[in-house]
């Protein structure tokens, strides 16, 4: 029979104290958190997306959400629960060095589960990612440099002109410098947003002239970086007229904050209309 | 080893105040050193990353000490880079392997100081120049540089026709990095050789305190990882200097002018530094993991449940932890088909990590909590790393990485996971081997208000941080005026900031706690906790040979806590069974 003293009777309600707090602040952290990704509020959440492949990435997140979720909500309050049920109160502790057939038990749940979401994700991406762009796919290339983005579409030929580094010259117009020998760079139209039919595949090709930048369109759950030295394929087809603001996502240099352009998909007819405003006079 | 390795001399510690206090060889000397370094680091970083807070909130204030009055855009880029690095670098490294590694794996294997006690005084002072340099560039013309602590080229590579901070301040912000990484090659040599030659009789790996594992692997690799950022390092530096192009490609135009460089990739820059970054993020989780499993093994009053699967798990992350730095790199150009493999790589991850997770849980569970301050910190640890380690699940998938890639997601989850969790480290093992390192106890009180602050304080800065990133924060803007979907947003930057606020204030409880326990805390005992492992055997603080020319030997595992029989309900690792039989 064990004699308790005043002095332990006030160590057991000090720690029983501890604990409920300790207890109790975990909880509030797992249920305020949850309540916001249950109930979505604006500056939580993403705008929808705009492509197909965009709800397959949605769906991707949302998949891994309840898996991470439900470890989440319960690893935290099993942790609440433990500080909670076995704080300090006089007893002995329970000697025990472990258990292997819980070990094996969750080390393998663990590997189906985390390995399986990971092969799970590969769909969303290899969509984008492992395929090509059709041969009919509208092409634009689009170049950045600090800070700004240029988009160049080929005009009526369908070619690119070629293009000549030491060509370049922001202040006479020829910020991509395209060879003014090269013919097929007569009619390229150079622009400073990106505007794109609805409904069609658009192929972007991606490249820098100074530092990496990015092209990031939340509605197109999108984002490639831009580097130079390289030209990035990227392709996506977006179905919802609207514009959209692309972002640079990679730190640039002093303007990044402020380096942005506008997507903006319009109709077939709206699309033609851009493309006849903007060729320029022969 | 022979009998006679108990009858080590007596060796006596050096008298003069520079060789006990400055260029010392005493191991222990050299872990406060570092954990000094350490202490300065993380007030700088802290204040850096305050100012960053208040400028996102308030951009147009005016600060007395900023040139010209308002925060420039290239201002704030530089304390991105600054508080990066700094942080990473020289708090989140330094201070659990450098310091408390340094203070106590000698002690904790039953060994007299590190293999290479002069090396050891080297890194320290390596590292500290390394520092000098880093601070240096706030005062350099052009300033600090501003190409974030990953220094991604051409940015970094170019000079300063890319911005402000890219001349001097680069090149100081590379040779820093250069130095630290030199400074750690040789910290982890120290550690190896250590561990594997200097345990006492009878300390088999496998008697290793978690935190020796921890220190351990972290070592290893430090050694594979260090080599491969100063390599990185000295290139870039020639790329910048001497007229080479291993990171600059052909064509690169600033300003109108094309570059004299041809034939490098901006990739290859990526590969190097995350080959070394992402390991550096286990060298900076490690050792607290250990310190978590330590100290929670020890305020349960029960052995770590598992021991052996968390030792593995270490081994597991550590091995993992070198293949998958292409998740840095999901959308940066490099070939999506090993964006997959990288990913598959990056989920296994989880799996190590989930392992030490659902052990910390078994080690609660069924034990005797006793809540002191150290072990607060440890409980925060695993709420810390599992929220944090979680999100990775998300980043870890390129299809959703397209969403939430260089969003404040990625930062509310680096921070949670590898700062806030390695900073709760840091406390945990400050309040738990302070009385040993100094000889005097903290105080309680003043140690659990910090917890409280601080624990409640970093969910409010870092939970808001993920919605903000999901719903298309981006990382490193100056302010939100540039792109017009951000301003709504702004409330969620506000509440960061006030919680930042709070909970950086709270620290100066840790400054005073700490400061006024050294001169005026109560006398430490041996053995205040009631610990197992070695460094309860002797003096606090332990003399210049750490155990008096006594040397233990070492009969049991590091955690017999509540062994049935035993009279005490902890069982230290240098008694003889017999003598544990004859107190029963």
């Amino acid at each position: 029979m064990r004699i308790r003293n005043p002095n332990t009777r006030r160590k057991d309600s000090g720690s029983a104290a501890t604990a409920a707090m300790l207890a109790l602040i975990i909880v509030v952290m797992v249920v305020t958190t949850v309540y916001i990704f249950v109930s979505r509020p604006v500056w939580s959440v993403p705008p929808p997306p705009i492509t197909s492949v965009g709800v397959d990435i949605d769906h991707q997140y949302d998949l891994t959400l309840y898996v991470t979720g439900t470890v989440f909500i319960l690893s935290q309050l099993g942790l609440a629960y433990a500080i909670f049920r076995f704080r300090d109160r006089g007893q002995k502790a329970h000697f025990t060095r472990g258990n292997n057939t819980m070990e094996v038990l969750w080390t393998t749940a663990t590997i189906i589960l985390f390995l399986g979401l990971g092969i799970l994700g590969h769909k969303a991406w290899a969509a984008v990612r492992f395929t090509e762009a059709s041969p009919e796919a509208i092409k634009v290339e689009v170049t950045t440099n600090q800070f700004v983005y240029n988009f160049r579409y080929p005009g009526a030929d369908g070619k690119f002109g070629r293009l000549d580094p030491k060509q370049i010259s922001a202040s006479t117009g020829n910020a991509l410098g395209i060879d003014a020998n090269d013919p097929a760079g007569k009619d390229d139209i150079v622009v400073p947003t990106l505007t794109v039919p609805v409904n069609r595949e658009v192929e972007l090709l991606i490249r820098s002239q100074d530092v990496i930048h990015n092209f990031f369109v939340r509605e197109l759950r999108l984002q490639q970086d831009a580097v130079p030295g390289l030209e990035v394929p990227l392709h996506f087809t977006a179905n919802t007229i609207g514009d959209y603001e692309i972002v640079c996502t990679q730190l640039c240099g002093l303007g990044h904050y402020r380096m942005r352009s506008v997507l903006h998909v319009v109709s077939d007819s709206d699309y033609l209309k851009f493309l006849k405003e903007q060729a320029p006079v022969q | 080893m022979s009998s006679h390795a108990h009858a080590h001399p007596v060796v006596h510690a050096p008298t003069g105040f520079i060789s006990k206090y400055i260029f010392s060889v005493d191991h222990k000397v050299i872990g406060i050193q570092y954990f000094l370094l350490a202490l300065t680091s993380v007030v700088i970083g802290i204040i850096l990353s305050l100012l960053m807070r208040f400028h996102l909130v308030w951009p147009g204030a005016h600060l007395p000490f900023v040139n010209g009055g308002i925060m420039t855009p290239e201002q704030y880029a530089a304390l991105v880079t600054m508080h990066g690095t700094i942080m990473v670098f020289f708090v989140l490294t330094t201070a659990p392997q450098g310091g408390f590694g340094n203070y106590f794996l000698p002690i904790q294997i039953g060994a007299a100081d590190m293999a290479f006690p002069r090396l050891n005084m080297l890194s320290f002072w390596v590292t500290f120049l390394a520092f000098v340099c880093i601070v240096a560039a706030f005062f350099v013309p052009g300033g600090a540089p501003i190409s974030g602590w990953t220094g991604y080229t051409p940015l970094s590579g170019l000079g300063d026709v890319t911005g402000p901070g890219e001349g001097w301040g680069q090149t100081m912000w590379i040779l820093s990095i250069s130095l630290f990484c030199l400074a750690s090659l040789l910290g982890a040599l120290n550690f190896i050789a250590t561990t594997i030659d200097l345990r006492a009789p009878g300390m088999s790996l496998f008697r290793m305190p978690l935190t020796c594992w921890g220190w351990f692997v972290t070592a290893i690799l430090g050694l594979l990882a260090f080599g491969v950022l100063l390599a990185g390092g000295i290139l870039l530096l020639l790329d910048r200097s001497a007229g080479t192009s291993f990171f600059i490609p052909a064509g690169v135009v600033v300003s109108d002018q094309v570059q004299n460089h041809s034939g490098g990739s901006p990739l290859l820059w990526q590969h190097l530094f995350w080959f070394f970054g992402h390991p550096e993020v286990y060298i900076a989780i490690l050792p607290g993991m250990g310190v978590a499993s330590h100290v929670l093994s020890t305020f349960s009053r029960k052995p770590v449940f598992g021991y052996r699967a968390m030792a593995y798990a270490i081994c597991g992350i550590g091995f993992l932890g070198f293949m998958v730095w292409g998740h840095h790199m999901f959308l940066s150009g490099m070939s999506p088909y090993s964006g997959f493999a990288f990913s598959v790589m990056t989920m296994a991850i989880g799996v190590p990590s989930a392992i030490k997770t659902f052990n910390w849980l078994g080690t609660l569970w069924g034990g005797k909590i006793q809540f002191k301050s150290p072990m607060l910190f440890a409980i925060g640890f695993v709420s810390l790393f599992v929220s944090g380690g979680l999100s990775g699940l998300f980043l870890a998938q390129p299809a959703v990485d397209n969403l939430l890639h260089a969003t404040y997601y990625v930062v509310a989850h680096f921070h949670l996971v590898m700062g806030v969790a390695a900073i709760f480290g840091i406390f945990a093992a400050t309040y738990f081997w302070f009385p040993k390192m100094f000889g005097r106890m903290m105080n309680e009180p003043l140690g659990k208000l910090h917890f409280w602050f601080t624990f409640v304080g970093a969910y409010c800065i870092f939970m808001p941080m993920h919605f903000l990133g999901i719903a298309g924060g981006i990382r490193r803007y100056a302010d939100s005026t540039g792109v017009q979907y951000l301003p709504p947003l702004q409330p969620l930057h506000y509440f960061m900031t006030i919680a930042a606020f709070i909970t950086g204030a709270a620290q100066l409880l840790f400054i005073i706690n700490f400061f006024w326990s050294l001169k005026r805390g109560p006398r430490a005992s041996i053995n205040p906790w009631n610990a197992t492992t070695l460094e309860w055997i002797t003096a606090s603080p332990p003399p210049h040979d750490n155990f008096g020319g006594n040397y233990p030997s070492v009969y049991r595992g590091p955690y017999e806590y509540s062994v049935p029989g035993a009279s005490e309900d902890f069982t230290p690792q240098n008694v003889p069974p017999a003598e544990v039989a004859r107190a029963k």
